[in-house]
């Protein structure tokens, strides 16, 4: 175990309630340190490709980098089944409310790698007009990786960062157990004339008026 | 280049005399040839010489006359490339039409058309579409209208095909501005040479990447339905095919059932999207399916997801900016892309190759082909139901071969490795000892080992014999190319039919086979993976003896290149068909127009015909076996 745990301490080791041929069979830690622990050993990607970073995601999952080594190798078609999308490549307008609906569609807890500098900020393709500037202009975002695209190791890095984000968490704060806070998602942007944040509709209406 | 630009096959691809450096006019008027002289003599008042390239066709009402003369007489069979111009100085959009002759080859025919510049967000008048000659002009017409909004008369489904429905302005006529636009060449003047590190958000009123105009309500606003596409598959079909590509028109048939029994059934149609987030579809690619039980009785494809404006960016960046840029189009096949861009200027600037630059493109660009059809199998295998066991493979394979261009060119996939006139780094010796493991050892090896397991697999074979066949006049009428129609019996590679760097020395065979269903598409990527090594073999060892290392830039090097005015059509054969970049230069640092005939996006145009009447499984194999790129597809 990669969390912090002890052997029975020594005023256990007599106590009644502990069978004798399990005395050196238990481990006392805490509920954070072992539901996180597993959590993050056991993520399932999106099965999701947007552009050439998707390609070195690819190859990340196959043999040579192999992907399963840390427990992460069950892409996940359907949103409703995965934890972690990985956002690998040039989010268009045109693609981003799909996007977002999907995120809203994974379950919680649910996390977002920025895989590359276009997801992370539009890239090499900012100035383009179909282009959004990143993808945390819509959904949070929890690692973000340059390169274009980025090696295969800095992926897995970026994983190693988020199983270091995981455990940190802890069940008593996270949002997704506190009763009454529930995440209702992202507002969907809509495709008008241009791409239309409506969070910004207000604004939008006021700038526009004749 | 000097072989390549001396081929008495192919006069019009030079470029015409260039103007004096900077100067707009006067332009020199396309060299006529004879099949040009031919339809001037023929069709006397509706054509002139037009600048710089082909002919121009004056009269409209003459287009479609002339343009069946160019295919039944002329035999230029194949619509190779569409796009439009706009020289906003003279107040027009020119559209372009390139022709070709498929198999034969030789320099593409030009007809080009004028409609004067409409104002702002206006449409053009109508000119006439090519779609009733050349179906393959479905998909090129819609984007030249996307683009520009010329209004194609005639094309069957005349809708936005990048964008979407709804989207403000023409994105690349000349005077329409996005939200970042900083000027209108690169280098920006704000940022060179002192330098403004301010971001893009910082500078635009929206402060992100959006732009409205006045008077739009957010609240208002109606967006296009997403929904009319699948409106316009409602109508109602008997459950018969229409369109009669080799499927035969049966109804379906219920085992057990006679004809009246089936009549009184009465199945269900079912609209089904897939994508643009969907394993099979190779991207962010959507597909619409109709099915009649298990059926497709309908297919349309919605694209433009991965559409990140290559070609405005294009227009604005200097020549030297767009290499790295078209690493990104079909990004499995990185260097390759590049040939065919830096071909193109450098027929424009006349520049010279050295021998040892022209070994290296063809070693490393075949090196390339064969990682992308390794990819295309594997995944056309996945496809097929072998889920990602044949894939893992030939990743592995592929792997070595990005390990040798990484080590030679820095970078895994995005290589940037070609420049005008030479390449940007030789071989080491370690890396050529590499080179050499890999050619003459390790991947004959691979492929023996991928024919001896898949080709005669009995599963492989029974799901993709006779799946998604299509006959070679209806694959030449939709613009098909690369091993799609060379699996219907048509030789057709642009390493012959037009040919460039040093493909003329080699010994190699262009594989053909004749029944046009997956299978042959698969046999043809595997022969011609055993080609690519022959070639590779043979520019190894030549390279040895007949070139000089550490010779890599013909010419001077230079990070500031002018091109003389003119224009090109320059073309290469991709692993997945003919890519083709159209070019043209007003003597500037900047292209004027950049396009790319993308072989991709044109092959998906035969998508519906291959896999109506097909099971819908089917429709997910065929995608496979046309082997696109989506971010080739959708620039
Ligand atoms: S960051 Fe680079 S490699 Fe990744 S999607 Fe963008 S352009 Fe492609």
């Amino acid at each position: 175990m990669a969390t912090q745990t002890t052997n029975i301490p020594d005023e256990l080791k007599n106590d009644p309630r502990v069978p004798e041929d399990l005395n050196n069979n238990i481990f006392i830690t805490t509920l954070d340190k072992i539901y996180n622990w597993g959590r993050k050993r056991s993520m399932w990607p999106l099965l999701f490709g947007l552009a050439c970073c998707a390609i070195e995601m690819i190859c990340t999952a196959a043999s040579r980098h192999d992907l399963s080594r840390f427990g992460w190798e069950l892409m996940r078609a359907s949103p409703r089944q995965a934890d972690l999308m990985i956002v690998s490549g040039t989010v268009t307008k045109k693609m981003i409310p799909q996007i977002v609906r999907l995120y809203n569609q994974m379950p919680e807890p649910r996390y977002v790698v920025a895989m590359g500098s276009c997801a992370t900020s539009g890239g090499p393709f900012k100035e383009g007009y179909n282009v959004v500037s990143g993808i945390d202009k819509f959904i949070p975002v929890d690692v973000y990786i340059p390169g274009c695209p980025p090696r295969p190791e800095a992926l897995l890095h970026s994983f190693v960062k988020l199983q270091e984000k995981i455990e940190k968490q802890s069940i008593r704060t996270v949002r997704w157990y506190t009763t009454g806070k529930t995440d209702n998602g992202m507002l969907v942007p809509y495709l008008g004339p241009d791409l239309v944040d409506l969070r910004r509709a207000d604004e939008i209406k006021q700038k526009t008026a004749l | 280049m000097s072989e390549v630009t001396a081929t008495p096959a192919k006069p019009a691809a030079k470029p015409a005399a260039p103007a004096a450096h900077g100067a707009a006019k006067p332009v020199a008027a396309a060299k006529m040839t004879p099949e040009m002289s031919a339809i001037a003599a023929k069709f006397g008042g509706a054509v002139e010489a037009a600048q710089y390239e082909g002919l121009l066709v004056t009269d409209h009402s003459k287009f479609i006359e002339i343009a069946t003369y160019v295919r039944d007489v002329l035999k230029y069979n194949q619509l190779t490339n569409n796009t439009a111009t706009d020289y906003i100085k003279d107040g027009v959009i020119e559209v372009v039409n390139q022709f070709t002759r498929v198999p034969q080859g030789g320099a593409p025919l030009t007809l080009k058309l004028r409609v004067p510049r409409p104002s702002g967000h206006d449409k053009t008048q109508p000119v006439p579409s090519l779609c009733p000659l050349y179906p393959g002009a479905e998909f090129q017409e819609r984007e030249t209208y996307d683009m520009y909004g010329v209004v194609f008369e005639g094309n069957p489904d005349l809708r936005r095909i990048l964008m979407w429905e709804g989207f403000n302005g023409w994105p690349l006529r000349k005077d329409w501005k996005e939200a970042y636009y900083e000027g209108d060449t690169k280098p920006f003047e704000s940022r060179w040479p002192g330098g403004d590190h301010k971001l893009a958000e910082e500078r635009v009123p929206w402060e992100d990447n959006v732009n409205y105009p006045p008077g739009f309500d957010p609240f208002a606003f109606k967006p296009h339905p997403d929904g009319d596409i699948y409106d316009s598959m409602l109508a109602p079909s008997d459950g018969t095919v229409s369109i009669d590509n080799g499927h035969g028109v049966a109804p379906t048939i219920v085992e057990g059932l006679n004809a009246s029994e089936m009549a009184e059934l009465k199945t269900d149609e079912i609209i089904v999207n897939m994508g643009p987030q969907h394993p099979s579809t190779h991207g962010v690619l959507r597909m619409v399916v109709k099915l009649d039980g298990e059926k497709v009785t309908d297919l349309k494809l919605a694209l433009g997801y991965l559409h990140r404006n290559h070609e405005k960016i294009g227009e604005r960046n200097t020549w030297l900016h767009n290499i790295p840029y078209t690493d990104r189009l079909d990004y499995i096949t990185g260097i390759y892309n590049e040939w065919g861009y830096v071909l193109g200027v450098e027929r424009m600037m006349g520049l010279k190759t050295t021998d040892r630059v022209e070994y290296l493109r063809v070693i490393t660009g075949e090196l390339t082909r064969l990682a992308s059809h390794f990819w295309a199998i594997g995944f056309l295998l996945n496809d097929l139901g072998a889920f990602f066991t044949p894939a893992l493979y030939f990743i592995t394979e592929r792997d070595l071969i990005i390990d040798l261009l990484e080590a030679v060119t820095g970078s895994r996939m995005m290589c940037n490795y070609m420049r005008f006139g030479g390449v940007s780094r030789d071989f080491t010796s370690a890396q050529w000892a590499m080179a050499r493991e890999l050619a003459f050892e390790r991947l004959p090896r691979t492929i023996d080992e991928l024919d001896h397991f898949l080709t005669e697999n009995e599963i492989l074979k029974a799901r993709s014999i006779g799946t998604g066949y299509m006959s070679a006049d209806r694959c030449i009428a939709h613009s098909l190319t690369g091993p799609c129609l060379r699996a219907a019996g048509i030789g057709y590679d642009v390493r012959r039919a037009d040919p460039y760097g040093y493909y003329d020395r080699f010994d190699f065979d262009i594989p053909v086979l004749y029944n046009g269903d997956v299978y042959d598409r698969y046999l043809v990527r595997v022969q011609e993976m055993r080609e690519s090594l022959k070639i590779i073999q043979q520019a190894l060892n030549q390279a040895e003896t007949q070139s000089k290392v550490g010779d890599i830039q013909g010419g001077k090097k230079a990070y500031n290149h002018r091109v003389p005015a003119g224009q090109c059509y320059a073309r290469v054969e991709t692993p997945k068909g003919e890519l083709g970049y159209y070019l043209v230069s007003d003597g500037n640092q900047n292209p004027y127009k950049y396009h790319i005939r993308s072989c991709s996006y044109i092959n998906l145009n035969s998508m519906k015909e291959m896999a109506v009447g097909q099971k819908v499984a089917d429709s997910v194999v065929i995608l496979g076996s046309l082997d696109i790129v989506l971010g080739e597809v959708d620039r």
